[in-house]
């Protein structure tokens, strides 16, 4: 069976994503890589997360498809930049890395990733959440099927169980 | 800073960058551009954040890059280029051509009681910008130098920035549609992104 990041990426492919914003974590690593390489997709390294809910909305108005690739604490930097997205009904998919959970060594990542989803939810963002390698492609799919069909938001967590706990 | 006299009336100058607009594709950051760009006259074309604050540089590369035949002219203002100034950089690195960012900088918050923003002091976008790689770089505090970079925005085969020096007086509010999914829509069928 393929490494599950590598049918993550296939399965954007198969979207049809062209951009990927993105803030650089070690969870997302492969993924990341894979998508620099590809020369159908325009990779956009973010310096804060907020910027990719914009940079989206921007490729959509275009007439591409983008994905948004952060860590869990990202999501709360995307709170105010949310209401882009529901207020014109931006379709939107968030890949997010979670942190904060499963054996974490650091306590500091404990309070926005305990609140990842709740703050997903609160900004009606559909939630969908990956605990094991074989789940993942195909959430991922159904994420993407949902927001570009009917102009919604979702984000995929992919838990910290699945992506492996830092080591320290 | 420089550039600060003399400064130019806000209305004349979104009247100059959009005069023979052809077929520009407009960003306008919340909130006094947007009616800047609307006292001008509506245009499906044009897209007005009317919120999302920090977000309108942004939104001009997603779509500069999702359309690399288009010219994308974001036209925002000093208080929301500085909450999003991160954005310069990630616009320095990626420099899609056919991208010009125009901030009208009056040195205050219009919307909130023109209460005096960082440009006000000692801080110069023209400085950010160039520190973060973008290479055409303008500060304008005169028609004739807004004039030539009018003509670059639809020419230029690099991304462009332009502080442009305004006047910090209240023109009276031309408002545009505010409805999100109107303009979205509007926007995409304009480019023939949307069919139906």
């Amino acid at each position: 069976m393929a490494d599950w990041r590598d049918e993550i990426f296939a399965a954007l492919k198969a979207a049809d994503i062209r951009q990927v914003g993105y803030v650089p974590d070690a969870g997302h690593a492969r993924l990341i890589e894979l998508c620099r390489a590809e020369p159908t997709i325009r990779a956009v390294p973010l310096t804060t997360e907020e910027e990719g809910v914009a940079l989206a909305a921007g490729a959509w108005l275009g007439g591409q498809r983008a994905a948004l690739l952060m860590q869990s604490s990202g999501v709360g930097n995307c709170i105010n930049m949310l209401s882009l997205t529901k207020t014109c009904r931006f379709p939107l998919v968030i890949l997010v890395a979670m942190r904060g959970e499963w054996a974490e060594f650091n306590p500091w990542q404990v309070p926005m990733g305990s609140r990842t989803q709740a703050a997903l939810e609160l900004c009606d963002v559909l939630v969908y959440r990956v605990e094991r390698p074989e789940e993942a492609a195909e959430t991922v799919t159904a994420a993407l099927d949902i927001a570009f069909h009917g102009d919604l938001a979702t984000a995929v967590l992919l838990s910290q169980r699945l992506l492996g706990a830092k080591r320290w | 800073m420089s550039g600060n006299h003399p400064r130019l009336d806000r209305r004349a100058a979104i009247r100059l960058l959009l005069a023979d607009r052809g077929d520009l594709l407009l960003v306008t950051g919340l909130g006094s551009t947007s009616w800047d760009a609307a006292s001008v006259g509506d245009d499906d074309r044009n897209f007005y954040l009317w919120g999302a604050m920090g977000s309108a540089a942004m939104v001009g590369l997603g779509l500069a890059i999702a359309h690399p035949d288009r010219r994308v002219l974001v036209v925002t203002g000093d208080g929301e280029m500085l909450m999003g100034l991160g954005a310069l950089a990630t616009i320095g690195v990626q420099r899609p051509p056919n991208l010009a960012i125009a901030v009208f900088d009056n040195g205050h918050y219009g919307e909130t009681g023109m209460q005096a923003s960082h440009t006000d002091s000692n801080v110069a976008l023209t400085g950010v910008a160039r520190a973060c790689g973008i290479e055409q770089v303008f500060d304008i505090a005169d028609e004739a130098a807004l004039q030539h970079f009018a003509g670059l925005v639809h020419s230029a085969e690099a991304t462009l920035f332009a502080r442009i020096a305004i006047l910090a007086e209240d023109a009276p509010r031309v408002l545009p549609p505010r409805d999100g999914v109107f303009l979205k829509t509007r926007f995409r069928r304009a480019i023939g992104a949307e069919t139906g």
